[in-house]
């Protein structure tokens, strides 16, 4: 047992203190604790062992080397039934975060709308607004996925039905988007100067094209910003602001109409070649049964959330900009929402990391995240399962703690600062 | 003096869930019924009734194991199991057999620690499409959306295949037979492959099975059989030679109906020992004397079962081929009971 060493040690110490003396009973209390804690793990972890010894298994994480033997539909880097399962692993985490970043971001929009217009004063709107956030939040959300893939099966047109003289079903908007009933195609961007593809370490390659336009797009909108920050020092040394509008606009888009020209971007159309439409970007059902289920659902949340925030700024707040001649869409997001924000921001980050989380209910429409690679057909085809659900739980661990970390940084940036 | 008690118990509590390896044979007997893992759903092979009870190829067999030991067929208690789930529930020790189409590979065998008793299914891997497409032959299947069951071989043997035809292809991962059937009579896949027993037992729920067709070429060995736990020899011989006492029953035509008076009658050494007229064969395995008997009377040798789920009279309609006897030109070859 430790003893304190300070400067006001008693000047006689007995054991017995250690439980009689009220200075230092609460530490005996914790090291006790503490030291009972440790021993549950330890033996957790011994008895694991043991028990995967019995059963003649060791821990081994080798088999992240070997060919993984299976095929993967949709891959955002390349990838073969001949790759790695790590690498395979790494295909399911992008899948992974690919929905989670088109979930929270649909489902911030429409959980911001929904909860705005709860509190409209037309009762009809308010009333299905209510009646929206009841129904979706009041079913499980694995009955919302499965509910969704089986509409988009049950009532989109197989691609055989686009054949023929008489199709019973026919491509929309010019014959550039397919709708059926194993997903849907939209035109893929093409440059037929591409610059190619830049390789990461030989790992995946990132395109040189996308790269450039972002860059370009990045570049316009800091330069409107200095524009802007101009202006407003104008206004406020001679009173008059400038107008910038046009300068502004044109700075984010021309330059990267320049690029796009220059790169020469056009449309790649899908068509109907044997079984399948190929060509253009191929929005599988699955993700997009997952990604719609998952994103309505979260809304319902994320509207209540917005409600209760905006609801919790004193309508004293209101009536005082009113007062002050400021107009009422000006009012919303000058003075509520900026208060708001501080209360819906924290249980914001909760939800965000809810849905990440329950993205891993994928395999239910045979979405191919993580989940169902690493922790499915890996864990399956190898057998080891306290490795992969191991690697499995450190990947969500490290997407909730990043997507947490950003949101933490961005709500001490709107939190109230006191002074 | 507490810590010291703390540390001993956790001691003590470690100790015991360490040694939880017994012998399945005592535990199966202390439950009173035996705990078998079977598919989902997949008709012939095993599937709950009209009336909810479990009934099927494979069901059969845990019946017949069930009435080895404690003369009851009813003594058993079904798992449904997945493609994914079938593996952790059986080394759990979920369930104490698994019987649910089972490809025997050697690292299910050697790596996963399982032991496969026997082959109860001779099988292939197939594809099944809709007639209207006019495919005749896998090789046209370039491109084609093909449904599959995950965490199956037949996952592997399919990339394999496309891979080596140099064809591309779609896969569209599934968890069970359900959502696979779902799915491909919807059209949201072209094809559906899978053993060719189960698209045989998938195409005889469908409404129209005329308006499917399955595909000539067989890409793979698919030798389905029920399997144990590495490290309980006796469980396993008791699976296994329930197994193949299905199969001798067969080939001597000891049937359902004529089990019983067989062993009064018979004049055949290997029949009278089979059926526990003969010889100590029971207490060597640990059963009654009359275990074999009780088995076959359960629900029947193996050309009795495969007959009445998925045999030629039966909807699914699949010919014996490779699952007769050796002696009618089959590969079903049993050791002699002796």
């Amino acid at each position: 047992m430790r003893v304190q060493e300070g400067e006001k040690a008693p000047p006689v110490f007995r054991l017995s203190m250690l439980l009689n003396d009220k200075r230092y009973r609460s530490m005996t209390i914790q090291t006790v604790a503490l030291i009972g804690f440790m021993l549950l793990i330890a033996w957790l972890i011994s008895n694991t062992l043991q028990n995967l010894n019995a059963l003649g298994k060791d821990v081994n994480f080798s088999f992240l080397n070997q060919p993984s033997s299976y095929d993967i539909n949709q891959r955002l880097i390349e990838y073969d039934s001949r790759s790695s399962h790590l690498r395979a692993s790494i295909v399911g985490l992008l899948n992974t975060l690919l929905v989670a970043v088109l979930g929270c971001t649909l489902a911030t929009i429409v959980g911001v709308v929904i909860g705005v217009l709860r509190l409209s004063k037309n009762w009809v709107v308010a009333r299905l607004m209510t009646i929206y956030v009841e129904v979706f939040r009041n079913v499980p959300v694995l009955l919302w996925i499965v509910f969704f893939m089986a509409i988009l099966i049950g009532t989109l047109p197989k691609p055989r039905d686009f054949r023929g003289e008489d199709a019973t079903a026919s491509m929309m908007f010019g014959d550039s988007v397919a709708l059926t009933n194993r997903g849907i195609y939209v035109p893929e961007p093409l440059f037929s100067n591409s610059l190619g593809n830049l390789s990461v370490f030989g790992w995946f390659g990132i395109s040189i094209d996308l790269v450039l336009l972002l860059l370009v797009l990045f570049a316009g909108i800091f330069a409107a910003r200095r524009v802007r920050r101009r202006a407003m020092r104008v206004q406020s040394e001679t009173g008059k602001l400038p107008r910038t509008w046009p300068l502004r606009i044109a700075l984010i888009v021309v330059p990267p109409l320049v690029v796009l020209y220059y790169l020469g971007f056009h449309l790649g159309y899908p068509v109907l070649k044997g079984f399948n439409f190929s060509g253009g970007v191929y929005m599988r059902n699955s993700l997009i049964a997952l990604w719609l289920a998952l994103s309505f659902y979260t809304a319902a949340f994320i509207a209540e959330i917005v409600r209760a925030g905006i609801s919790a700024v004193s309508k004293g707040q209101t009536e005082a900009a009113f007062s002050l001649g400021i107009r009422p869409g000006l009012t919303m997001s000058l003075v509520i929402l900026p208060q708001a924000l501080r209360i819906i921001i924290p249980p914001l980050i909760s939800q965000f990391l809810n849905l990440t989380k329950n993205s891993s209910l994928a395999i239910a429409v045979g979405y191919m995240d993580v989940t169902g690679t690493l922790g499915g057909i890996t864990l399956n085809q190898t057998g080891r399962e306290l490795e992969t659900i191991l690697l499995l739980m450190l990947c969500y661990l490290f997407i909730s703690l990043s997507v947490s970390a950003v949101l933490n940084w961005y709500n001490g940036r709107v939190k109230l600062k006191e002074r | 003096m507490r810590l010291k008690s703390l540390i001993a118990a956790t001691t003590v509590v470690g100790l015991s869930a360490g040694m939880s390896v017994a012998a399945t044979l005592d535990d199966v007997k202390a439950k009173g019924f035996i705990q078998c893992g079977v598919n989902t759903g997949l008709v012939g092979f095993a599937a709950p009734d009209a009336d909810g009870k479990w009934d099927g190829f494979d069901v059969d067999y845990c019946r017949a194991l069930a009435a080895a030991i404690f003369g009851d067929p009813d003594a058993v208690k079904f798992t449904p199991t997945t493609g994914k789930t079938r593996f952790t529930a059986l080394a759990s020790g979920e369930i104490d057999v698994l019987a649910r189409n089972t490809t025997w590979t050697f690292s299910r065998d050697v790596d996963l620690k399982f032991t496969f008793v026997g082959i109860n299914y001779y099988d292939g891997q197939g594809f099944m499409t809709h007639e209207s497409l006019g495919i005749n032959s896998a090789t046209e299947l370039d491109g084609a959306t093909v449904c599959i069951q995950t965490g199956t071989t037949t996952e592997l043997n399919l990339a394999d295949y496309f891979r080596a035809n140099g064809m591309s292809y779609e896969p569209v991962p599934i968890e069970t037979n359900a959502e696979a059937r779902e799915q491909f009579f919807a059209e949201a896949c072209d094809v559906y492959t899978t053993d060719r027993s189960g698209l045989a037992a998938t195409r005889a729920t469908a409404e129209d099975p005329n308006a499917l067709v399955v595909l000539p070429e067989i890409i793979s060995k698919e030798p389905l059989g029920p399997l144990v736990r590495h490290g309980d020899d006796q469980w396993a011989d008791i699976a296994r030679w329930v197994l193949n006492a299905l199969i001798i029953a067969e080939e001597k035509g000891i049937t359902q109906a004529n089990a019983k008076s067989m062993m009064g009658s018979t004049n055949d050494p290997e029949v009278a020992r089979l059926l526990g007229t003969e010889g100590e064969y029971g207490a060597m395995i640990g059963l009654s004397a009359d275990w074999a008997l009780h088995a076959i009377e359960a629900r029947g040798n193996y050309g009795e079962i495969f007959d009445r789920h998925i045999g030629p009279d039966t909807a699914i309609a699949l010919q014996r081929g490779e699952n007769a006897l050796y002696t009618e030109g089959g590969l079903l070859y049993a050791p002699p009971f002796r």
